[in-house]
């Protein structure tokens, strides 16, 4: 069955123990409404839960029952003792049930039409004789008889007559009939003057399920986890004096009682988490009906139901999950004659998935359906004047997915009964994004979509980052917290300013900043951080600076880089203190229409400080639509990933103007001395390690000195090292590069690195210097960069790193190759599945997700490409790896920085292609 | 004039109750000389000068937050509210904590002074004539033997404060 039968057999039992008492009651006080209602209501919700859970058993019996109880409320039927013990029978017979439903997960098999007869008896209020002697009399003949009074209970009664074993009820008074032909109402049935009892009737257990678990009223677990939190807080003020005091007495069971004050923290957290599988309760049914209702065949697969999360958390996810689904089996999954005709199996599949993530929940689902259709979501845009068709014409897919957020927003052709008012997606962001979550979506058009939803575990207690501005102190939600980034004098990015609106370059991006100060009108200096922008930026913002003293200490600013949902921007405080854990009280009412601020508490120290919304304060500080700045940062992201970084070591050597080498070539860095020198042959060599190395300046116009020390650089491949002497090791740095000039002799070519024109070296240039045995496999091939035939050659490079496709691909271009880069293996091999042609296929070895070899393995595999011969690419090539890549069917490889070589054997694999048709 | 009871606490704590008639108690304060009388029923505590958390964008007559025994409570300022100059030197500074839909306030005034338990018949209603910013914060007049003391409307005093809806 499922997880809620342990939970409705507690609930059960426990009302069952409250109808025994409160029936006794009435049946000595046969006019207290009140009671009557009350066992009314109790057996009602038994029926209710059993209707729900599939329990038709049980359900019928108390129905029944629930109709002979519903007679005594209405008055028309008095309480007399035998109408209290057919009930209490009743009661009986669903106690029978549910124990052997606890102990089977089912319901036993069985017929309780004998003890509906007499209840339905009572509520038709039938002739007691009658319906006694017939019911005493064997089943069918008792099913007949009842069938006049009721013909749908006789259908139903009839159906189990078959299967049924005889059961009778177990315990039963006779009840003279005289007393009750006193009611006005048409006399009761007596009670069978003969009771059956059977051994196999079912035996009333004392429930092992309800001993074990207790059910408590919410309201006592808030109020308790209002009184942790507290306490949560006071200890936060113990040991925060106590941190104040070196030597004392209650260090020891301080100690001792902030772990008891975790440990009850950590308890009464997990009093309030439920399985997310809860949430999800309604979810089957609801596809069932869908998939009846449409006409689709849908398979809901929900993985991780047992996640558990903040009941509070889970009650705010609900609505908008089940939005969700509903929308991926509506309008995500098609028809099933549309998945056939789209190659898809005629089922689809919503996926529902949930785990935990780093403090946070996950809930993702996925539909294998048609995904978001670009071109209509355009139309719409379009007819909804969201954009104008030329924004909408630069728009990646991605970013037109977003608007179906927007308000107003459904794409779905013709309004079902299930979806497609266009009230969903905007309300279920701004729910996610109300409990500090946030949604994001992948889709493929044919392929499906995917929501992901990351909400936090709980919403009670927070780590919040203490910071100071004008003197005040206020405490940011960490979990909006990104990073910091401390900004003072000396450091090389400031604060720089569009129209007095202060903005920072944050590696790649211009990042928006607010200054708290500025925005709450507290005093604060900030103008030794602004970059001199134009004069004209006279505004009235610096022009109030003026006035305020600059004072003397330490002149630095911290950034705050906050992300609202996935809208980035930074706050501007003056200090950064540490995080506290605290606890969000709501502001007082006077206070509550400050956007900018959530709620308040009280730290360890004892003061009260304000937490700070930072979705308030972007609010506040401009009109931020957080759906269109999640395109934006979707824009940002996305350029990230088509010039993904690669880390340069940066030096100088020679000219001022810095070189760059990528770091992944650089063993290591050594400083030698030059006295140590040795030269041989005419070449500079040094005792390295064990083993000559040969050295070779950066600059050979420039003589290397003999004293003094200086910065080398070690390659190193396989057993062989090189080192390259340079002057002066600036930095390391993350950048995206992008050779723009191209350079001869050592140098691959130039790029723009930390703002400046860098030379980019060619490693394999020096290296070749140094020891022409370096690359000996493939070294001394001349290479014929014309004569390749009027029709360039195709080259297909896949490698994920961006520095070696930026670097690559100008190189075989120049040399005359029609060039395709690619960021990973599987890429190509969608590129082969989409018949693609290439001469020659370039590959990295080391690559994510897939390696060059199993790439290799693949296009063997298959049919467009198992003729294109393959050249390997690595930085590191062992002879295992050789041996390796020979076997899976790279025909050539090649050190990646060795461009020479790298020409030399396209050329010659060519060649050898061409020769061999 | 009748004679007023004057209600003593003595130093256990306890109120000397005399009862003469119709009467309700006040918790007498002074602001800028003028007496005002809360209703004893609705004070909270009476504190002195306690450390405020500034509260920036909050409407002018909030002082800041302040913590009770770990409830926050907020500080408003009467005097502000009362439209009269601020006291440069605060080091008077009284407050009276009340309570106003289940949420903590503490009024700050310039001094606290006795509980009088002042009788029905010398209430008057609030003189229509009143400033405006007064009338709205007071629940009448009553007579005392030398001077008048206005009864602070609590609620109305708070409810009234509207945050300021400038950003």
């Amino acid at each position: 069955m499922d997880d809620l039968i342990p939970e409705f057999i507690t609930e059960t039992q426990e009302s069952l123990g409250e109808l025994d008492v409160d029936l006794i009651n009435l049946e000595q006080n046969p006019n207290d409404k009140e009671l009557l209602g009350n066992i009314f209501r109790l057996m009602h919700t038994i029926k209710g839960t059993c209707g729900f859970l599939g329990l038709p058993r049980l359900e019928k019996v108390a129905h029944h029952a629930e109709n002979v109880l519903g007679r005594f409320r209405d008055g028309d039927l008095k309480v007399t003792p035998v109408y209290v013990t057919l009930i209490l029978e009743s009661l009986d017979r669903v106690r029978g049930l549910l124990s052997a439903l606890e102990e089977n997960g089912a319901e036993p098999e069985g017929d309780d039409s004998e003890l509906i007869a007499k209840l339905d008896a009572v509520y038709e209020g039938k002739d007691e004789a009658e319906s006694v002697s017939e019911s005493e009399s064997e089943d069918g003949d008792a099913v007949m008889a009842v069938s006049e009074a009721e013909a749908e209970v006789v259908a139903e009664a009839e159906a189990e007559a078959e299967s049924v074993v005889e059961e009778s009820s177990p315990v039963e008074e006779p009840v003279p009939v005289e007393k009750i032909q006193e009611a006005k109402v048409p006399p009761p049935p007596p009670p069978p003057a003969v009771v059956e009892h059977h051994d196999d009737a079912p035996v009333v257990k004392e429930s092992a399920v309800a001993a074990q678990s207790l059910r408590v009223n919410v309201e006592v677990l808030e109020g308790l986890m209002t009184m942790v939190s507290e306490l949560v807080l006071t200890r936060n003020q113990l040991l925060q004096i106590l941190r104040t005091q070196q030597e004392s007495d209650f260090t020891a069971p301080l100690q001792r009682l902030n772990h008891v004050v975790s440990d009850l923290q950590e308890g009464v957290m997990k009093t309030r988490m439920q399985p997310i599988g809860n949430a999800w309760a309604k979810l089957p049914r609801i596809i069932r009906d869908i998939s009846l209702d449409l006409g689709k065949k849908i398979d809901l697969v929900m993985n991780g139901q047992d996640t558990e999360l903040d009941r509070q958390v889970l009650e705010l996810i609900k609505d908008p999950l089940t939005h969700m689904v509903r929308n991926s089996a509506d309008h995500g999954l098609e028809m099933p004659q549309e998945r056939i005709a789209a190659g898809k199996s005629e089922i689809g599949t919503v996926h529902l998935n949930a785990y935990h993530e780093g403090g946070h929940i996950i809930i993702e689902i996925k539909d294998d359906g048609r995904g978001l259709n670009t071109e209509r979501i355009k139309e719409k845009i379009l007819s909804n004047n969201l954009a104008t068709s030329e924004e909408v014409a630069d728009m990646t897919a991605q970013q037109i997915h977003q608007y179906i957020f927007k308000a107003g927003f459904s794409t779905a052709e013709v309004v079902t009964a299930v979806s497609g008012r266009g009230v969903g997606m905007d309300v279920v962001r701004t729910n996610i994004e109300k409990i500090g979550g946030s949604i994001e979506l992948r889709s493929i058009e044919g392929k499906g979509s995917t929501f992901q939803i990351k909400i936090p575990l709980t919403l009670a207690i927070v780590s919040a980052l203490i910071v100071e501005v004008g003197g005040e102190r206020f405490a940011i939600p960490q979990l909006t917290v990104k990073e910091l980034v401390m900004i003072s004098e000396k450091s090389e990015n400031k604060i720089e300013k569009i129209k007095g609106t202060p903005v920072y370059r944050l590696r790649n991006q211009l990042l928006p900043l607010v200054s708290l100060s500025d925005l709450m009108g507290l005093p604060s200096d900030n103008s030794f951080l602004m970059g001199d922008g134009p004069s004209s930026d006279n505004t009235e913002l610096e022009k109030k600076q003026d006035f305020i003293r600059v004072s003397d200490e330490a002149r630095a600013k911290y950034i705050v880089v906050t992300q609202i949902g996935s809208y980035l921007f930074g706050i501007i405080v003056d200090r950064v203190f540490d995080t506290e854990e605290i606890v969000v009280k709501p502001v007082a009412s006077i206070l509550k229409s400050i956007e900018i601020f959530s709620g308040n508490t009280i730290l360890g120290d004892g003061t009260v400080i304000m937490i700070l919304d930072p979705a308030g304060i972007a609010k506040a500080t401009g009109k931020i639509d957080t759906s269109e700045s999640a395109e934006d940062e979707e824009r940002g992201k996305r350029v990230v990933r088509r010039s993904q970084t690669t880390s340069l070591l940066l030096f100088r050597a020679g000219t001022e103007s810095p070189k760059a080498v990528p770091l992944a070539l650089v063993s290591r860095l050594e400083n030698i001395y030059l006295d140590k020198i040795e030269r041989s042959n005419g070449k500079m060599l040094i005792q390295y390690r064990g083993q000559l190395m040969p050295l070779l300046p950066m600059d050979s116009t420039n003589a290397v000195g003999t004293e003094g020390q200086k910065p080398v650089l070690v390659f190193a491949e396989d057993t062989k090292v090189t080192g390259l002497i340079v002057d002066e090791i600036i930095d390391i740095v993350e950048e995206h590069i992008d050779l723009q000039v191209s350079g001869q002799g050592g140098v691959l070519g130039s790029a723009i690195i930390s703002g400046k024109a860098t030379d980019v070296i060619d490693v394999g240039y020096f290296l070749r210097t140094t020891d022409t045995d370096w690359f000996k496999n493939h070294g001394d091939e001349p290479y014929d960069s014309v004569g390749l035939g009027s029709d360039k050659r195709r080259v297909l490079l896949v490698d994920d790193s961006a520095f070696f496709r930026n670097m690559l691909v100008p190189l075989l271009e120049m040399a005359g190759y029609d060039v395709t880069a690619l960021e990973s293996a599987r890429d190509a091999l969608n590129m082969s599945e989409d018949g693609e042609v290439f001469d020659v296929i370039i590959s990295d070895i080391e690559m994510p997700e897939m390696s060059g070899f199993e790439f290799a393995e693949k296009v063997k595999e298959g049919q467009n490409w198992k003729n294109t011969p393959m050249v390997a690419l690595t930085s590191h090539a062992t002879q295992q790896d050789v041996s390796r890549g020979a076997a899976v069917g790279f025909s050539k490889y090649i050190a990646k920085f060795d461009r020479e070589s790298l020409l030399n054997t396209l050329s010659e694999t060519l060649s050898e292609k061409e020769n061999a048709l | 004039m009748s004679q007023l009871e004057e209600f003593e606490i003595d130093s256990t704590g306890n109120r000397v109750v005399v009862d003469s008639g119709p009467a309700k108690e006040f918790l007498t304060i002074t602001i800028a000389n003028q007496l005002f009388g809360i209703p004893v029923l609705q004070v909270q505590d009476v504190l002195g000068q306690q450390s405020v958390t500034k509260i920036p964008m909050s409407p002018p007559e909030v002082d800041g937050a302040l913590n009770l025994r770990g409830r926050i409570v907020t500080a408003i300022n009467v005097r502000r509210r009362l439209g009269l100059k601020l006291i440069e030197e605060k080091k008077t500074d009284m407050s009276v904590v009340v309570e106003h839909d289940n949420e903590l306030y503490s009024l700050i005034i310039d001094s606290v002074g006795d509980v009088l338990s002042l009788q029905d018949k010398d209430y008057e209603p609030t003189p229509a004539t009143l400033d405006k910013m007064w009338k709205d914060v007071s629940s009448g007049i009553y007579r005392l033997e030398s001077q008048l003391l206005v009864v602070l409307n609590v609620p109305e005093l708070i409810g009234s404060i509207k945050s300021a809806k400038k950003i």
